[in-house]
């Protein structure tokens, strides 16, 4: 075929490396890697160490995957929305069907990457994880429930149990609390995210807390699940991975995430409005940090283990 | 012997080319170290002599 058939101008879809790298959410695979990497040293089990990083690549490239599935189907709403409209499918930078392709391609080589690399048990949890991602969250609960992110957040939960079952072949009690830890972070997290992007998922029509039972509740809600959140990473402290240093992290960082719950379930729209949503960025900026610090705990006590020091 | 001129299509997408260039060649050698420490990990048994003859 003629280079002429492959004519096309600058503007269109001039998509460069960087665009799909975009399309995988590297933030949200760099707090995928970093879990699933905690996951993996924290497990009694030690792994080659040229197998532990092939294996978080993989889980990193299914992340990436199902981020890229994503942004296909969400295209039409991240355009309306200021948080997301410069993504590379609505700001034109990629084809919509070029990221259905990639997601798809990159699922597949993952998943079958780490099955090869690891064990069936982990690419079947993988695997699990992308559809839950791509399927279960995006396309359906996303658009239908005021408890999407409640439940969606099941998918960013299961990076360090495919960590730890890279290890041991099988996820134990230890792997299940540190997939309760981020399940249960995700939705305050989001809330205080979406008291302050206030008109984002109004513009949407996302069924956020926010637009379908109104921030009194939200806020109410972040109060809740913040107290469930405190007793299980407290509790957390007390297993395998925990220690008295895990112990000492969890009991500052809970204590200054419960006071900023309390601040904003007290706060109402005009008081928010008044300071621009200060309390609100501040709890959703220290919800980052607390993620962290609480799986950088249990990483130092892992690490800490072999020479003497380190859990109970 | 005339060679065509290159395309501004291929000027264009060099960077992106020779990216996926490496991505690939990167994958190559990922694979190759995987085998390697699979192999000599000790997990990796040869199958014995008289069990290949049966």
């Amino acid at each position: 075929m003629a280079d002429a058939s492959y004519t096309s101008t600058p503007q269109d879809y001039d998509t460069q490396l960087g665009d799909y790298f975009a399309l995988m959410k590297p933030r949200v695979m760099s707090l995928v890697v970093f879990t699933a990497l905690v996951g993996l040293l924290a497990a009694p089990v030690a792994v080659n160490p040229v197998v532990a990083f092939c294996s978080i690549l993989f889980i990193a490239i299914g992340a990436g995957a199902s981020g890229a599935l994503n942004m296909w189907w969400d295209a039409d709403i991240d355009g309306v929305m200021q948080r997301t409209a410069k993504r590379p499918i609505p700001s034109g930078r990629v084809p919509a069907g070029e990221a259905l392709s990639l997601g798809i391609a990159l699922s597949g080589l993952s998943v079958m990457m780490l099955g090869l690399a690891a064990n069936l048990l982990a690419a079947a949890l993988l695997a699990f994880t992308i559809f839950f991602y791509a399927v279960i969250y995006s396309m359906w609960l996303k658009r239908a429930t005021p408890q999407n992110i409640v439940i969606g957040g099941a998918a960013g939960a299961f990076p360090p149990v495919i960590g730890w079952v890279v290890a041991t072949g099988s996820a134990s009690l230890e792997a299940w609390l540190m997939f309760a830890l981020i399940f249960m972070w995700t939705p305050p997290h989001f809330w205080a995210l979406a008291l302050f992007m206030k008109s984002d998922y109004n513009d949407a029509d996302v069924p956020m807390l926010t637009v379908t039972h109104g921030r009194k509740v939200t806020r109410l809600h972040i109060l809740g699940y913040t107290g469930l959140l405190a007793l299980l990473a407290v509790g957390t402290g007390l297993s395998a991975v925990g220690g008295p240093l895990y112990l000492a992290v969890a009991v500052i960082f809970n204590a200054l995430f419960l006071k900023g719950a309390v601040e904003i379930w007290c706060r109402d729209e005009v008081q928010a409005e008044a300071d621009g949503y200060a309390v609100e960025k501040k709890v959703f900026r220290l919800s980052l940090w607390y993620l962290f610090a609480h799986f950088g705990a249990i990483l130092i006590e892992a690490m800490m283990r072999p020479f003497g020091l380190g859990g109970w | 012997m005339t060679f065509r001129p290159e395309h501004e299509l291929h000027t264009r997408r060099r960077g992106r080319n020779v990216g996926v260039g490496l991505l690939l060649g990167g994958f190559v050698v990922l694979v190759l170290a995987l085998t390697v420490a699979k192999v000599t990990s000790g997990d990796f048994e040869l199958p014995k002599a008289e069990e290949l003859s049966q």
